[in-house]
């Protein structure tokens, strides 16, 4: 796996070369805490404000600006929480993965500047339960920042500012991704998403209290926002995506890899096809199709290469950049197959709460199975397709849904994308007193 | 919900709806039926299934939401009729049907199945599903009563929420997830809840089905009325039968009442009412031959004749001998009001004697449930009102108070103060609890209300901390500008009530000051045992009483017209009658329902009282220990079994319906007290039930109010008006008050010290006991927990033994061997031991003449 980035400017991910920089020595060596340092110079309000300044985009999928997200918080409700969302497991996407693997003390000293500008006092910090080496590095990390009076009570000396941060592992559910699911479950209740409204946590969360919820790379932005300020980073970018955006690409690539750039302006024919990055396809293989945004996103196509990696104009195209996964299928890909498995995760992941998810999601991968097994008939494809209307109504982007949370749509995406482009291997599978 | 009208549109049609109902409450009340299955409207709202998603705009274009979930708002505009909506609600139940079993045609729930309705009405013709179903073992027992069919089961979540939310025995769940996800207990933990047969009246598919009923009818076959449940709350329940059969009862949704909840104590007691063991022929003592003689070891059936004019004969030869008081009345709280109102009239102006009591001595005086300001159960659950439990636990005793207490706690900010002996079901709910030593609660309340606690000095007073008590005292003042509502009854019956009385006395007074300084006041909610205790107090079936809440004295006019003379002196209390039977001075003895050996609390008295008294009349439905004993026993109907009307605590009266005949020739009760009269040369001239109803209406004071037709006696059914909450005797009809004989007779009682080898005990029922419904209800008998002696913790760690070892528990009186387990509700130097349990007879530990009863415990 290739960690690198091979751009000059890398913010989060400039750590992923040095193998000490997970260590607290090796973090502080390479100019760690200093955000922090300097967080505690400034009042909370001004942290706010840099981070404000910044317009830093949540990066778990959403996309939703964090500084506005921190603001929704009711006054005079306390205490409050502040939740890493580390329960990263879209199929595709392994960036939060890399980044408390290799600078867990980055995404510490994120969480720490968070809590000092909103005046928070605990954090909790919920990781994957997958995630075995994550857990390790962030722990150690976690002891070493303890030890050394970064986290606990009167943080560096303080007189006015202690955080305790309390890790979490989870018990490898999908959908405590999602953020009040994610709370459930770090209130030990069965890991299901919450009925909306309300619609943010920010309102009522954990506990019944107002609750940040952040995602694992949002945070760790923070400690060069605070050094650089907020302005150098909206710099970066363009207007509405600011920053760098960490992408992970897989599939049939020549160098499958997490790849810092900066936000906007690089296209998915560059990440995809540059020598700095992806590199292209295997040899002799072209694209057949790439997932821009995860496992829940409609699928791209080559029409859509030179698509910069932006929120708006990927959103507009009719997909999304999501989770920061870009899964490239080459022409040995089986688009049945391949919609199959997607399907299938998503039907083992369902929590069993609505009825359309539960009861939609495993049959369409039931039929799909059985299409693959070639037992298909003529009439499952328009099945397919109505099964799928009936969990979003009009198979639309961004899609409608008769479900409580977006899990059920999810699996929608890969069967309308793949139905539309390539009903023709559908019906190739589909014996012939089928047709 | 506040009081804010919003105006709205359904299907095109102007709706006005206070501001929070949710959108599918005010369709439905404007008779637009959304369908739904996780939905109900006693629980909150989890938008789960997903069937009642309709089109709403508001203001921003129709999208489709779950009606359940979204709250009305201005100019809201529901269409559920939409092409959209249609086709989204097709979706959802193909979805639900995919993994359901087609085999409604051997499922319980087939015919009033919300979800087969629901497919006829809304679905799709024909499934597309091809795929093979999902499969689990066919039903499984998760508990004693109830089957789950996990396979049937579309996960609405209603049992699990009602589990958790309405009953707080949060024992079923979700396990699994995905289209695997199932319902089910927890390994080793069935799902021992006292409400678990709600769960099957609510499941919308055929899910949870009834141990009791599964495979007995389908329901087409059912007719049913609305009728009461006998038992002091009341609960309103509808009856279905076939055959002349009563095969279910279900909870119906009174308001004011039991919100459609019942105890499986209730609910499955049916087979008592219908067991083989009912009383269907008169019987008189007779020889071993079957011949009916006087003289006779036996008991023999007979003819109605012969058995009236034995019991006529008997009755009229001890007023001839020894005067009218030589009669007495004890029990009539299993009759309806009618029932009872014929039986007082028989007994107090026909025989003339006031020697009646419905109460067996574990209950309290006629002159504090009627005299004290009565509250109603609403009044109790008042939001941000106060609740001061000084009572048995209601979770044990009175089922559905318990859910409406429950529900009042948790979501109306109701504030409950526990002043108890011990621990209750409501007490992780509780404020405040105040665990007293036993029969000291009347110090205890005078503190909690008096306002002066000496932090320093007093350091316990009545066993209770006094930072506790001042804490309570300053929660109760800080809301008294709500309603305050004392449950009232007998916490304990190893005690006389007079220590309960002089606490509910303290707090009474304390409800004057309140409401003479223009606050809501105290009222009291009694808690007895016994099915129309209240109705029996109403009626006059207590001594010094006559129907209408008044005394022996103070007779209205038409009263007196019709009843003509009155016994002029006080009779006794069941105390006193069984006294006066044992020394001889009551000769005749007639049982209404009442089973003193089984019941009454000094043993020893009721059974020498049985046997001395020359004849033993009993009217009862099932045999029982007093019954074998008796010389002349009538059969009487059950409540199914005949019309009538039912008071429960509030004083609220509603009707009990006629579904099936009585067994053999039994008889409602009011027709033998009829007969009896009729036999001792008075006709009372009754046709129906109606007519005595019309007649109390007539001559009790308290009923005057009311008019015949206000409980819909006649012709309309049930079904036409939805469920009846009934009418309320109006408190202020009749006071007691101010006559001096019948004053609540309440004085602080002295209670002796505990030498420090002793351990006080506390005794109540439990849900499940030796009660003769119960034990002739095959599905319940077993259900009594295992005899225990609880201590506290450390109390039991001084006894020395393992958990669960029997011991010799030691009285003045008498001794058990008990197995002893530690328990967290049992307040340090108290024991409990249940009152009535199938295993062990605590009486023979009770000593009648003392205020406290004093235990040792010696190991073998």
């Amino acid at each position: 796996m290739n960690a690198s980035a091979s751009q000059d400017l890398r913010i989060i991910t400039s750590r992923f070369d040095n193998p000490e920089g997970h260590s607290l020595a090796g973090y502080i060596q390479s100019g760690g805490y200093s955000g922090l340092r300097r967080a505690l110079e400034m009042t909370p309000n001004q942290v706010h404000e840099e981070v404000r300044e910044a317009s830093l985009l949540g990066r778990g999928g959403a996309g939703f600006p964090a500084g506005v997200k921190w603001g929704f918080c009711p006054s005079e409700v306390w205490p409050r929480y502040l939740v890493v969302n580390g329960d990263e497991s879209e199929p595709g996407t392994y960036k939060d993965r890399l980044l408390m693997e290799r600078d867990p003390h980055q995404l510490i000293e994120g969480c720490l500047i968070a809590c000092y500008a909103l005046g928070l006092q605990q954090c909790f910090l919920y990781v994957r339960g997958e995630m075995a080496h994550a857990q390790e590095r962030l722990a150690a990390a976690l002891n070493e920042a303890y030890e050394a009076g970064y986290v606990g009570a009167n943080v560096l000396g303080a007189q006015d500012f202690s955080v305790d941060i309390t890790l979490h592992w989870g018990a490898g559910a999908y959908i405590v991704g999602e953020e009040t699911a994610l709370i459930e479950s770090l209130e030990g209740n069965r890991g299901m998403p919450r009925l909306k409204p309300p619609y943010f946590p920010a309102s009522i969360g954990l506990y019944g209290k107002p609750t940040i919820v952040n995602n694992v790379e949002t945070l760790s932005n923070l400690p060069w926002i605070i050094v650089n300020g907020g302005k150098s980073f909206a710099a970066i970018g363009v207007k509405a995506s600011t920053g760098t955006r960490v992408f992970a690409v897989s599939g049939h690539v020549a160098y499958p890899g997490v790849f810092e750039v900066p936000f906007g302006t690089t296209t998915f024919r560059e990440i995809i096809f540059d020598s700095r990055y992806a590199g292209g396809l295997r040899a002799g293989h072209s694209l057949k199709a790439f997932i821009p945004g995860g496992a829940s996103a409609p699928w791209f196509f080559e029409e859509h290469l030179d698509l910069p990696l932006e929120k708006t104009a990927v959103d507009e195209a009719g997909s999304m950049l999501g989770s920061g996964a870009i899964v490239v299928m080459d022409d040995t890909t089986d688009a049945v197959a391949a919609c199959h498995n997607l399907v299938r995760f998503f039907a083992r992941e369902s929590c069993g709460k609505c009825t359309p998810c539960r009861e939609g999601t495993s049959w369409l991968e039931k039929i799909l199975s059985r299409i693959l097994a070639g037992q298909g008939r003529s009439q499952d494809l328009d099945l397919l397709l109505d099964v799928c209307d009936n969990i979003s109504p009009g198979i639309q982007w961004p899609p409608r849904q008769t479900t409580i949370c977006p899990l059920g749509p999810s699996a929608v995406s890969p069967i309308a994308s793949a139905l539309e482009r390539f009903r023709s291997e559908f019906e190739a599978y589909l014996p012939e007193v089928a047709l | 919900m506040s009081e804010v009208t919003v105006n709205l549109t359904i299907n095109e049609q102007p709706v006005q709806a206070q501001a929070g109902e949710l959108v599918i409450a005010a369709a439905e009340r404007v008779g637009v039926y959304i369908p739904h299955f996780c939905y109900h409207p006693r629980m909150s709202p989890v938008g789960m299934c997903r069937m009642c998603i309709v089109d709403i705009d508001t203001g921003r274009g129709p999208a489709l939401q779950p009606s359940c979930m979204v709250p009305v708002s201005e100019n809201m505009v529901v269409d559920t009729n939409s092409p959209q909506t249609q086709k989204a609600q097709d979706g959802v139940l193909e979805f639900l049907l995919l993994n359901h079993p087609l085999d409604c045609p051997v499922c319980d729930k087939g015919g009033e199945c919300p979800l087969q309705d629901q497919t006829m009405a809304y679905g799709p013709g024909e499934s597309r599903f091809i795929e093979e179903k999902r499969h689990y073992e066919k039903p499984i027992a998760v508990n004693d009563l109830v089957y789950l069919d996990r396979e049937r089961c579309i996960l609405c979540d209603r049992c699990t929420r009602f589990a958790d939310e309405v009953a707080g025995d949060p024992l079923i769940t979700f396990q699994d997830r995905g289209d695997h996800t199932q319902v089910n207990t927890f390994p080793h933990l069935p799902f021992s809840s006292y409400f678990s047969g709600n769960t099957v009246q609510i499941c919308p598919v055929g899910a949870l089905t009834a141990k009791q009923y599964r495979f007995k009818a389908r329901p087409w076959d059912l007719s049913e009325v609305e009728s009461t449940y006998p038992n002091p709350m009341g609960d309103r329940v509808v009856v279905q039968a076939s055959r002349d059969q009563v095969l279910r009862y279900q909870g119906a949704d009174s308001d004011a009442v039991n919100w459609g909840w019942l105890s499986d104590k209730d609910r499955f007691s049916l087979d008592a009412h219908a067991s083989e063991m009912r009383l269907q022929t008169p019987l008189v003592r007779g020889t071993s031959l079957g011949t009916p003689d006087l003289d006779g070891s036996e008991l023999v059936e007979t003819s109605w004749q012969r058995a009236l004019s034995q019991a006529a004969d008997a009755i009229s030869a001890a007023v001839d001998a020894y005067g009218p008081s030589s009669v007495a009345l004890l029990g009539g709280a299993r009759l309806s009001n009618e029932d009872q109102y014929v039986w007082a009239r028989l007994a107090k102006a026909v025989i003339g004697t006031d020697n009646a009591d419905a109460q067996l001595d574990d209950g309290l005086p006629a002159e504090a449930v009627l005299g004290w300001p009565r509250a109603t159960i609403n009044g109790a659950c008042t939001p941000g009102g106060t609740v001061i439990l000084l009572a048995p636990d209601p979770k044990e005793q009175q089922g559905t108070l318990y859910l409406r207490l429950r529900h009042a706690v948790m979501h109306e900010g109701v504030q409950l103060i526990e002043l108890t002996p011990r621990a209750s079901g409501l007490s992780q709910l509780a404020t405040h609890r105040l665990y007293h030593r036993p029969a000291e609660v009347a110090a205890v309340a005078k503190a909690l209300v008096g306002g002066e606690i000496d932090l320093d000095s007093d350091r316990r007073i009545g066993g209770v901390g006094a930072e506790e008590l001042a804490a309570a005292a300053n929660s109760l003042a800080e809301r008294a500008d709500r309603p305050i509502t004392v449950i009232l009854g007998r916490p304990s019956l190893a005690e006389p009530a007079a220590p309960t009385l002089a606490a509910a006395a303290e707090l009474a007074q304390f409800g004057k000051l309140l409401s003479a300084g223009g606050r809501p006041g105290l009222a009291f909610l009694p808690v007895l045992h016994r099915a129309n205790v209240f109705g029996a107090l109403d009626m006059g079936l207590a001594p010094g009483f006559l129907p209408g809440r008044v005394v022996l004295t103070n007779p209205s006019d038409a009263l007196s017209d019709i009843w003509g003379a009155l016994p002029s002196e006080r009779g006794l209390d069941a105390h006193g009658i069984l006294s006066a039977a044992t020394s001889g001075e009551i000769k005749v003895l007639i049982l209404l329902g009442a089973d003193p050996l089984g019941d009454f609390p000094n043993l020893a008295l009721a059974q020498k009282a049985v046997e001395t008294a020359s004849t033993v009349i009993a009217c009862e439905t099932l045999p029982n220990a007093s019954t074998v004993k008796a010389h002349i026993v009538f059969p009487a109907a059950s409540f199914a079994e005949r019309d009538g009307t039912h008071t429960n605590l509030e004083g609220r009266i509603t009707r009990q319906r006629q579904i099936v005949t009585p067994p053999g020739t039994a008889r409602p009760d009011w027709v033998i007290a009829t007969e009896l009269a009729r036999k001792l040369g008075c006709d009372f001239g009754y046709g129906s039930s109606q007519d005595i109803w019309a007649e109390i209406c007539r001559v009790a004071r308290s009923h005057e109010h009311l008019e015949p037709q206000d409980l819909a006696l006649k012709d309309r059914l049930a079904a036409d008006l939805g469920v009846q909450d009934g009418v309320v005797v109006a408190q202020s009809a009749v006071s007691v008050e101010g006559s001096a004989e019948c004053a609540v007779q309440s004085e602080f009682v002295a209670v002796p010290q505990i030498d420090s080898y002793s351990l006080r005990l506390v005794s109540s029922r439990q849900m499940y006991d030796r009660g003769t419904l119960v034990q002739h209800a095959s599905l319940l008998a077993g259900l009594a927990r295992r005899a225990l002696l609880l201590l506290h913790t450390s109390d039991f760690q001084q006894v020395g033994v393992a958990q669960g070892t029997t011991v010799q528990v030691i009285s003045n009186t008498g001794q058990l061997n008990l197995p002893v387990v530690p328990d967290s509700g049992v307040p340090k130097g108290t024991a409990v031991l249940n009152y009535n349990h199938p295993d062990a007879d605590v009486r023979v530990l009770l000593d009648p003449h003392a205020v406290v009863t004093d235990i040792r415990i010696q190991t073998q």
